[in-house]
């Protein structure tokens, strides 16, 4: 009697066992409700940063259509400012890789700096270029408007003049034109996605395995992190990976005068990701800090989230002391560049280290076995 | 006392137990290696990396190339034939080689069941666990026997037994005892399992499955030995390895496990299992019901006794190892491996090279992703052993094919340990181009303020 009692209580298990080899979204109980925090990413902060991130770029398109069809000194200046609040929305966008946008690439497709100029020179001339492959990466997105809106030339008469009187102008022109409308369709893809369906998908899978979209987003947020905001606009100028500096790989250096204000969006972005502040507002949503609170409370540990938010003021701190053209910082006052670096750094130790630890996230779709 | 010994040397049991062993055994070895293939691991771990970490003294034991493939195919194949019992001193040879090959091909992927396998098929080496049931054995009468001597199924519950109570033992510290930490850093993010994961949410929870693990460990094989309490005991192996095989992406282990801790069991059981099998494929199991001994040569005999008694000392002794070191051996890790610490600690870290060209005054950082793959990065960030063979990896690197004449390789780490705080793991000031990799102490690595006390 006893026995088969325990041999039908191995079957439950057994069978349990095989049940549990992939978990799907399921209902939360006392724990933290992770979906409470997938939506207000999704809801409060990608949906509506997507939203407005597309306006500004189908903003962009009719500005660079004016600008093609009416080149002057009035509609440059407009086509430069819609090329600006593009590109501080899309600080504000891009480290949510998810789905569409991996698929994409649109990182690569929107923000590889410096641009491969001769490359661009060599397609405007022939014309035969196509933007949606991948060999045209560094040739098209922000830094390749850039190039086009603010280094063809030394002054604005002389850049100017390369879309009026010059031989190409209307290559030029037409490129320009082109670069917009592809940083919209990439855009629009993106943000169609998020608003047909690709929401609930994400906040339903709230469960806490490899394929989680809170594990794949967070992997994706540190990611981001490491290799564009500290490497990419700070790392690689300062030569970090490099025996010697490389001040015109700056963000917008032909611009030369925006790279400290694209780097404090992005900086904003990142933390208010971690907080859960709400896409242009100041209102505190479930985040990766109640996130981890959550999980402390139990464990007594350190206070890993005023850790990590002090180190993102520590780096706001240490970009203060810059000016906006971080070519000149890096060639004339390396040491505090430096310093701005050290505090970017510094947050990917809490950020990599204690904060996946302390939420049992895996590194990036290590699938095989522990023990 | 030499007598007791010699008597307990001539004695013999029912072979069926140690031959159920060997079907189990070699099955789900071929399945393992099915199953690295289908999962593509045999591609991302040792063919796409250009760099592997090699066991000091073994970095001849390299990855062949496509060839590897093969290897996989000459392990899954003997392990059939461990199953079959076909040419069994052959089979298990091959495949010991072969298995033990794998796993000295990179540490990154060294997992304690990975090193409880390679043990358990050298045992077998020297265990006659073909003499009943098996192809060999169907076809040579010499050979076909009812009994075996009891030290070679002695044997395997001997290595059974090592494992859990130093799995146990491992257990007996401040950390995971008085803190339940590393369960309250996995458990409570496991709230999509049912039921479990409610529970999970509760501290004292987390307490009860700390002890219950430690205490399962240090128990298991003797309630296991002991007949009366054996059922309840194998009901607990089964609910303790299916909790681990839901809660922890730990692979095949809980299966091996369990299907290891029939060999505990009275014969009839096995008799039965072979019984049933012998039904199921239509074969005959009487003719193996000889009831007679296995004959082994003296010599022979004196050898195998020899050589595990040899090797079991050595493997009661090892996991001790670790008390030669200073430091928290957490921490440094030295005499970590090999000693069964399985599932017992949260570890993570985030370490960067600097290379320092003294000649130019030059320096600068040299990224991981490009010689590492994300596991093999993840594994080398908090060990120290890892962190030096790849430092003189990268010193090779910058003087062969970046020009550098002496080129200094210096650590940016930092390791969090079971929650705590990280907190810098080697000293930034030592060039470790200069470091000669040993087995001594590596005063390197950085001390820390806190103490996990216990064993």
């Amino acid at each position: 009697m006893k026995k088969s009692i325990l041999f039908i209580v191995l079957i439950v298990l057994v069978g349990f066992m095989s049940s549990c080899e992939s978990d799907g979204p399921g209902e939360t109980s006392d724990g933290f409700n992770r979906k409470a925090l997938l939506e207000n990413w999704a809801d409060n902060i990608i949906i509506p940063a997507y939203a407005d991130f597309t306006n500004e770029t189908a903003d962009l398109i009719v500005a660079g259509r004016n600008f093609q069809m009416d080149p002057s000194m009035t509609t440059l200046n407009d086509l430069r400012d819609s090329w600006l609040i593009a590109y501080k929305g899309w600080q504000r966008v891009t480290m949510f890789l998810y789905l569409k946008g991996d698929e994409l690439l649109i990182r690569v497709n929107m923000n590889i700096y410096p641009s491969d100029t001769a490359a661009i020179q060599k397609n405007i001339k022939n014309g035969d270029y196509k933007l949606e492959l991948s060999s045209y990466n560094d040739q098209q997105g922000f830094p390749a408007l850039d190039y086009m809106l603010y280094g063809l030339g030394t002054n604005d008469d002389e850049i100017l003049a390369r879309y009026t009187t010059d031989p190409m102008a209307e290559k030029n022109r037409k490129y320009v034109a082109d670069l917009c409308t592809r940083i919209h369709s990439l855009a629009s893809a993106v943000n169609d996605d998020w608003n047909t369906g690709f929401r609930d998908e994400f906040v339903n899978n709230d469960g806490s395995s490899v394929n989680s979209s809170v594990n794949r987003i967070v992997n994706d947020y540190i990611f981001y992190y490491e290799k564009d905001l500290r490497l990419g606009k700070v790392g690689v100028p300062a030569g970090m990976f490099t025996n010697i500096i490389l001040p015109r790989h700056v963000e917008a250096v032909y611009h030369g005068n925006i790279a400290n204000t694209l780097l404090n969006e992005s900086l904003d972005a990142a933390q208010d990701f971690f907080n859960g502040v709400h896409y242009g507002g100041t209102t505190n949503g479930v985040g990766l800090d109640d996130y981890l609170n959550h999980l402390n409370s139990m464990k007594e540990g350190e206070d890993l989230t005023l850790l990590i938010n002090n180190q993102f003021e520590a780096a706001r701190v240490a970009s203060d002391v810059l000016s906006e053209n971080f070519e000149d910082e890096v060639l004339n006052n390396f040491p505090e560049f430096q310093e701005l670096l050290t505090a970017l750094q510094l947050n990917i130790v809490l950020l990599k280290t204690d904060m996946l630890q302390a939420l049992n996230i895996n590194t990036d779709f290590i699938d095989s076995d522990g023990d | 006392m030499k007598r007791a010994i010699q008597s307990y040397l001539g004695s013999d049991t029912e072979a069926a137990p140690l031959a159920v062993f060997r079907i189990g055994f070699g099955l789900v070895m071929v399945w393992s290696m099915i199953r690295f293939w289908a999962n593509g691991w045999i591609e991302k771990l040792y063919l796409e990396p250009s760099f592997h970490f090699s066991y000091h003294g073994f970095s001849w034991v390299k990855p062949i190339g496509d060839y590897t493939y093969g290897l996989f195919i000459i392990c899954g194949l003997s392990a059939l034939m461990v199953a079959l019992g076909y040419k069994y001193r052959l089979a298990i040879i091959t495949f010991f080689l072969s298995f033990t090959y794998i796993e000295l091909m990179d540490k990154t992927t060294y997992l304690n069941h990975y090193y409880f396998i390679s043990l358990v098929s050298f045992i077998m080496i020297f265990l006659p666990a073909h003499a009943y049931y098996s192809i060999d054995a169907r076809r040579n009468s010499a050979l076909r026997s009812q009994r075996i001597p009891k030290w070679s199924v002695h044997a395997i519950k001997l290595m059974l037994t090592i494992v859990y109570l130093y799995a146990g033992l491992a257990k007996l510290n401040s950390d995971w005892l008085i803190h339940a930490i590393p369960l309250k850093i996995w458990l409570p993010t496991k709230d999509h399992i049912p039921i479990l994961g409610e529970l999970f949410q509760y501290e004292w929870i987390i307490y009860v499955f700390s002890w219950f693990g430690m205490i399962y460990d240090l128990s298991i094989p003797f309630v296991m030995m002991n007949k009366k309490t054996r059922p309840y005991g194998f009901f607990f192996v089964v609910v303790f390895h299916v909790l681990t095989r839901v809660l922890f992406n730990i692979g095949m282990f809980p299966y091996i496990m369990i299907f290891a801790s029939l060999i505990f069991f009275d014969s009839q059981l096995h008799h039965r299992i072979l019984a049933w099998i012998s039904k199921v494929l239509r074969i005959s199991k009487d003719i193996f019901d000889n009831n007679k001994s296995y004959l082994i040569r003296p010599i022979p005999k004196r050898l195998a006794v020899g050589l595990l008694g040899a090797f079991f000392t050595f493997q009661l002794l090892l996991p001790f190892r670790y008390l030669m070191y200073p430091g928290e051996l957490f921490w440094t890790e030295e005499g970590y491996r090999f000693s069964w610490r399985v599932m017992l600690m949260e570890k993570a870290g985030y370490t960067q090279f600097k290379v320092v060209d003294p000649d130019q005054g030059t320096s600068y950082f040299l990224r991981n992703g490009k010689f590492l793959s994300t596991f093999q990065e993840k594994q080398m960030s908090f060990q120290p052993d890892f962190i030096l063979e790849y430092a003189h990896y990268l010193a090779k690197y910058c003087k062969e094919e970046q020009g550098i004449q002496n080129p200094e390789i210096y650590a940016d780490s930092y390791v969090a340990l079971n929650g705590r705080l990280s907190r810098r793991y080697i000293d930034p000031n030592i060039d470790l181009a200069k470091v000669k990799p040993s087995f001594r102490h590596k005063s390197w690595i950085l001390p820390i303020d806190y103490e996990i006390k216990g064993l």
